[in-house]
């Protein structure tokens, strides 16, 4: 019996490249950076991810999806071992991610800001409108639908949108 | 031997965040305003998180088999740790509002200390839980201001509030044998390092809100003993009663 070649660290990635957050589902897990490392040995597939907020309620879905994904390939049991360290950042994120972000309607995130705490911030600097890419845009809420998002409105469209959060 | 000790001091930083999260939580569907609502939701489930990581570091710590579930719909008040200040009714918003800057500011300090744990899983737990507190000081802070220099009213509430609160912040900075002994390990941080630096963002904070602290002398103290308000087990049986009724159901 030919022994099949186990698949290749970038073979799973692009296997997970269909797995979609059931939040934010035009981005793969992969392009959301949250999957770290992944490992195929005889006796089956290592899959580490880190969770992008400590309580984020999508975690036990995005196992779930990506058992899923990796059962069906034949490549024995499926584990997920969840890291926290080093913590999730946004400036994980895909090339592309930021594109599809902004054209699902979500402002991608800003590059991440300096570790400095400003405990009492300035009006938030304007981000582009997803919809009509206006600057005329007002942040109305860091905390949005999800805990990884924030609520802005565009002053000249009037569309409320979200932005993804830099962390 | 630093284990007992270790799992202590675990439950007391998850028990914190449990039992103010769970306070946050009875504000869903009654914020003042929509994105209120929703902010406050989000900075409790950080919370919740938060304390279901670090509970379930307790139970692997302690060894019994108890697992993040367990330690918190199966331990009675008095084997709670939280500290005083967390655990009392939410109160009108400016008194949430007060209390959730108190509790961020010293969550941000110790949770920055605790990234050099010589334990990496609660170094990493400490790493993401920053990131948090930073969106949670900064949410506070901007309420603390604009309750304290708004009108008359919103300016009364802040300052009942500083002053019904203040009395139960010393206990956050109190050490006993728990964290001398984590101390002494490398494995956690000493909180009565953290004072100073944590009044000197709070006075800077509330002098710009146009709120004073009031003449308190002396600090209130028993939570990390287990010896509580009330309130707790009233809070508890609230947030029990369901994995207590049926045990061991999943859902």
């Amino acid at each position: 019996m030919v022994k099949r070649a186990l698949p290749s660290r970038d073979e799973l990635f692009h296997l997970l490249d269909a797995v979609m957050d059931p939040e934010v589902p035009v981005l793969s897990v992969v392009e959301l950076g949250i999957i770290r490392d992944a490992e195929a040995t005889d006796d089956g597939v290592t899959i580490t991810i880190t969770p992008t907020y400590s309580g984020c309620p999508a975690m036990r879905e995005i196992e779930a999806e990506v058992r899923r994904a990796l059962e069906g390939q034949g490549l024995g049991a499926v584990e997920i071992r969840t890291v926290y360290s080093p913590a999730w950042t946004t400036d994980w994120m895909g090339a592309g991610a930021r594109e599809k972000l902004e054209a699902y309607g979500i402002a991608p995130p800003q590059r991440h800001s300096s570790d400095e705490l400003v405990p009492l911030l300035r009006r938030a600097a304007a981000i582009r409108c997803p919809y009509c890419k206006s600057m005329k845009t007002e942040q109305k809420s860091v905390f949005g639908t999800t805990a990884c998002k924030s609520i802005w409105v565009c002053n000249d469209c009037r569309q409320p949108f979200e932005e993804f959060k830099a962390i | 031997m630093t284990a007992p000790a270790f799992f202590d001091y675990l439950v007391r930083l998850g028990d914190d965040r449990l039992v103010l999260g769970h306070r946050l939580s009875e504000w869903c569907g009654h914020g003042p305003i929509l994105e209120e609502d929703i902010a406050l939701a989000n900075v409790a489930l950080d919370l919740v998180g938060e304390a279901t990581l670090l509970l379930k570091l307790a139970g692997e710590t302690e060894g019994k088999d108890r697992d993040q579930d367990a330690l918190a719909y199966f331990r009675d008040a008095t084997d709670y740790r939280n500290a005083l200040l967390v655990e009392f009714p939410k109160g009108d918003f400016a008194f949430t509002i007060v209390r959730q800057f108190f509790f961020s500011v010293f969550s941000l300090l110790q949770m920055q200390a605790l990234q050099q744990s010589n334990n990496a899983e609660l170094a990493g737990i400490a790493a993401k839980a920053v990131k948090e507190a930073k969106y949670h000081v900064r949410h506070s802070a901007q309420w603390v201001v604009t309750l304290g220099d708004g009108t008359p009213d919103s300016h009364a509430r802040a300052q009942r509030a500083v002053d019904e609160l203040w009395r139960y912040t010393g206990e956050l900075f109190m050490a006993d044998d728990v964290e001398a002994d984590v101390v002494a390990a490398g494995l956690g941080v000493d909180p009565s390092t953290l004072e100073t630096a944590w009044r000197a963002q709070v006075d800077d904070i509330l002098r710009r809100a146009t709120l004073t602290v009031p003449a308190v002398n002396y600090m209130q103290r028993g939570g990390r003993a287990g010896k509580h308000t009330e309130h707790l087990g009233h809070m508890l049986s609230e947030m029990q009663i369901v994995a207590r009724s049926h045990p061991g159901a999943s859902w």
